[in-house]
């Protein structure tokens, strides 16, 4: 199951940065982070509630940036 | 201008001022230090804010501590009385006028592309109990009746059932001309209503509409990320860290080798040297133009109604050496027209044309259904199926049926020698039919496509643009294909190919075309789907309207005109020459920095500037991308 969330994020790193996290967050099988369109996708896992999921994603997504935000 | 940008442009001007303000303060010592500590708070809290969070999150090597160290290092060695504050708070100033100058460019262009695609109409006008009611596209039934006010947006595709006007669809096509509307034709969604009011019978839901299929071809475009951007993310990953390495080997080792030697080792000038390494250390430049030239490559791009679906294709596509077309729609345009009808006997044109339209009146076959059309036109007579009886198709001939009591016969060559008739020869191209009425030879039509008025030129500009070699497939007969060829100078032909014999071809094109360049394939997107996705790069044309289109092609042409393959290919080109440049000028620039800094031949002041600066200017590079053919057209002529 594949969603597109709306996201806010400073500098192209960042985004580089979160898409990483949001990969490595349990229940998501593929991430990307577009920084242009500010947009994340996220694949998850069969399975994985999304709002879940995407509470654990914004929180590693804060960890390695502090000020960004995905509205979910 | 975002608030949180306003305030750091304010931070930015109120350090500068007290900068220049400290530098004519006769302070020494203490205080000096102290003064000089406002300007560095002023403009470093954020940074080294996130600095000490990226350190508890064990997430250590980002920009921002490496500018916090960097920053902190340079006032400590001034405190040593070894250098100068100023140069620590200009450091931070610039790298500060660095980030304020990205932030803005990136949302500048970002609001400029999403303005170019500006096409998603907000509601669609429903009558209700005689009243105009507004709603939401959503909620529209197929089937139901819109209406659209002059200036508004189509909001979703459908038949005009009242009135004419004049549409714009430059958002959609790039096309400037407007296209006329009236009853009984088939409007898009996104096309804005010039001058007259429309009653639309709506076909699709909004979700299904065209101007919903571009908005969400458009908006996903990029996260098929292109060979370029994973270059510049795994360069990005282990830059930062081996910059950082070297900097502690520069500011250690060689003061320890010197203490070694016995001389002095000179603690703070390599210490000093280490930190201009820490400023170069951001890859900033690369990280933010690469997708920032291949956003403005796919809304430059967008604009001129070529929708590329991702910068991935947009990096094959700058690559192409090899262009193959279907002939019929492509270059031709598919519609099938009576070009010539030559009487053998006693017949008038009209009266064969007449026969020929009846006899092949069940029959929905492209030739077929020229011949009822130009019977409609020519003679001003529809086809009356009661006249027509004993319809019996020969299937490879033609057609054999009563009309009005007379035996007829309309087919190829191969049928009037079966009846035992010689046809007369005919040498122009195209299909030729032939009719014979009671045992007699009639005369024949003939039928042709039309070749598409800019094909020729097409072609041309494609040669023009770097592409090799032009091959043309087609389903259609070797004279017809050959005199096509021969007319636009087309390289090569093979001609009656079955689909699948279509996408045999493609594949042995691609073996053939070792391996520097690649293979794109256009097409109308009717039959063709397969060959589509077979090949590197699959366009579809005209695709307007055309869901299978949309979704089989990677490039999709909003408009029929072939032109826009080259036009396709020019920006491709032009997107992925900015992108080289970028990275080549970034890369080459840091690394002349990296070993001036490392022999200390550059001070943090050139560091910094060639950090800031090279970002800048590879973000305004960036942004050429989004002009992309201006000078096509002279070009062309």
């Amino acid at each position: 199951m594949k969603k597109t969330y709306a996201i806010e994020v400073d500098c192209a790193n960042c985004a580089n940065k979160m898409e990483e996290a949001a990969k490595k967050t349990a229940g998501v099988k593929d991430a990307a982070v577009n920084f242009m369109t500010l947009k994340m996708t996220v694949d998850f896992e069969e399975g994985a509630d999304s709002k879940t999921v995407m509470k654990d994603v914004l929180k590693s997504c804060r960890k390695v940036e502090d000020e960004c935000e995905i509205y979910f | 201008m975002s608030k949180k940008l306003k305030k750091n442009l304010v931070r930015i001007l109120v350090t500068a001022a007290v900068l220049v303000i400290l530098h004519v303060i006769p302070a020494k010592g203490l205080i000096q230090f102290l003064l000089y500590l406002i300007p560095y708070a002023i403009i470093s809290y954020d940074i080294l804010r996130k600095a000490w969070k990226g350190i508890i999150n064990r997430q250590p090597l980002d920009e921002n501590l490496l500018m916090a160290i960097a920053t902190i290092g340079a006032f400590a060695l001034a405190v040593w009385g070894r250098g100068d504050y100023t140069e620590a708070i200009a450091v931070m100033l610039f790298y500060q006028v660095g980030e304020w100058f990205q932030a803005y460019a990136v949302g500048k262009s970002r609001r400029n592309i999403s303005e170019l695609m500006d096409i998603r109409p907000d509601y669609a006008n429903v009558e209700r109990d005689g009243a105009l009611v507004k709603v939401d596209p959503d909620e529209v039934e197929p089937g139901t009746v819109i209406i659209v006010q002059p200036g508004e947006k189509i909001p979703i595709d459908g038949v005009v059932v009242e009135g004419t006007s004049s549409l714009d669809c430059a958002a959609l096509t790039g096309e400037s001309l407007p296209r006329d509307a009236a009853p009984g034709m088939d409007v898009v969604s996104g096309c804005i209503n010039l001058s007259g009011l429309l009653k639309i019978r709506t076909t699709k839901d909004f979700g299904e509409s065209t101007v919903s299929k571009i908005l969400d071809l458009v908006e996903n475009a990029s996260s098929a990320k292109s060979k370029s951007e994973d270059f510049i993310t795994k360069f990005a990953r282990i830059y930062t860290p081996v910059v950082v390495g070297s900097a502690l080997l520069l500011a250690f080792v060689p003061p320890l080798v010197r203490l070694a030697m016995g001389i002095s080792p000179e603690w703070s000038d390599w210490i000093y040297r280490a930190l201009t390494f820490l400023v170069i250390s951001c890859p900033c430049a690369l990280v933010i133009s690469i997708p920032l030239t291949f956003f403005a490559g796919l809304g430059g791009a967008s604009r001129q109604g070529v929708l590329i679906k991702g910068s991935n294709y947009l990096e094959t596509l700058s690559k192409t050496d090899c262009v193959v077309f279907d002939k019929t729609g492509t270059l031709t345009q598919g519609v099938f027209e009576v070009s010539r009808i030559e009487t053998a006997g006693p017949l008038s044109e009209d009266e064969l044309l007449k026969l020929a339209a009846h006899a092949e009146c069940a029959s929905s076959h492209p030739i077929s259904l020229s011949l009822q059309k130009a019977c409609q036109e020519r003679c001003g007579c529809a086809v009356d199926r009661t006249r027509v009886s004993d319809i019996k198709e020969q299937s490879g001939h033609g057609v054999c049926a009563v009309v009005d009591g007379k035996n007829v016969s309309v087919g190829n060559e191969k049928l009037m020698r079966s009846l035992g008739i010689t046809p007369s020869a005919v040498k122009e191209t195209g299909t030729i039919v032939h009719i014979a009425v009671d045992g007699q030879y009639g005369g024949c039509i003939v039928i042709s496509d039309r070749l598409r008025d800019s094909s020729a030129e097409a072609i041309k500009a494609l040669r023009k643009s770097g592409v090799r070699r032009t091959v043309m497939l087609t389903g259609d007969a070797a004279s017809v294909a050959e005199e096509v060829a021969a007319q636009l100078k087309i390289d090569e032909v093979h001609s009656e190919l079955l689909p699948s014999g279509k996408v045999e071809m493609v594949e042995k094109l691609i073996r053939e075309r070792g391996s520097s360049g690649t293979l794109a394939f256009a097409g109308d997107g009717i039959n063709d789907a397969p060959v589509l996705t077979r090949a590197d790069v699959g366009i579809a044309m005209g695709a307007m309207g055309s869901d299978a289109a949309i979704e089989a092609a990677d490039v999709v042409l909003m408009h029929d005109d072939p032109m826009g393959i080259s036009k396709a290919i020019r920006i491709a080109r032009k997107c992925m020459r900015i992108v080289y440049e970028n990275i080549w000028f970034a890369i080459g620039i840091k690394l002349i920095c990296l070993i001036l800094g490392a022999l200390g031949m550059a001070s943090m002041w050139l560091a910094i500037f060639a950090d800031v600066g090279v970002m800048i200017l590879a973000v305004l590079n960036a942004m050429r991308a989004l002009f992309s053919t201006r000078g096509l057209t002279l070009f062309v002529h």
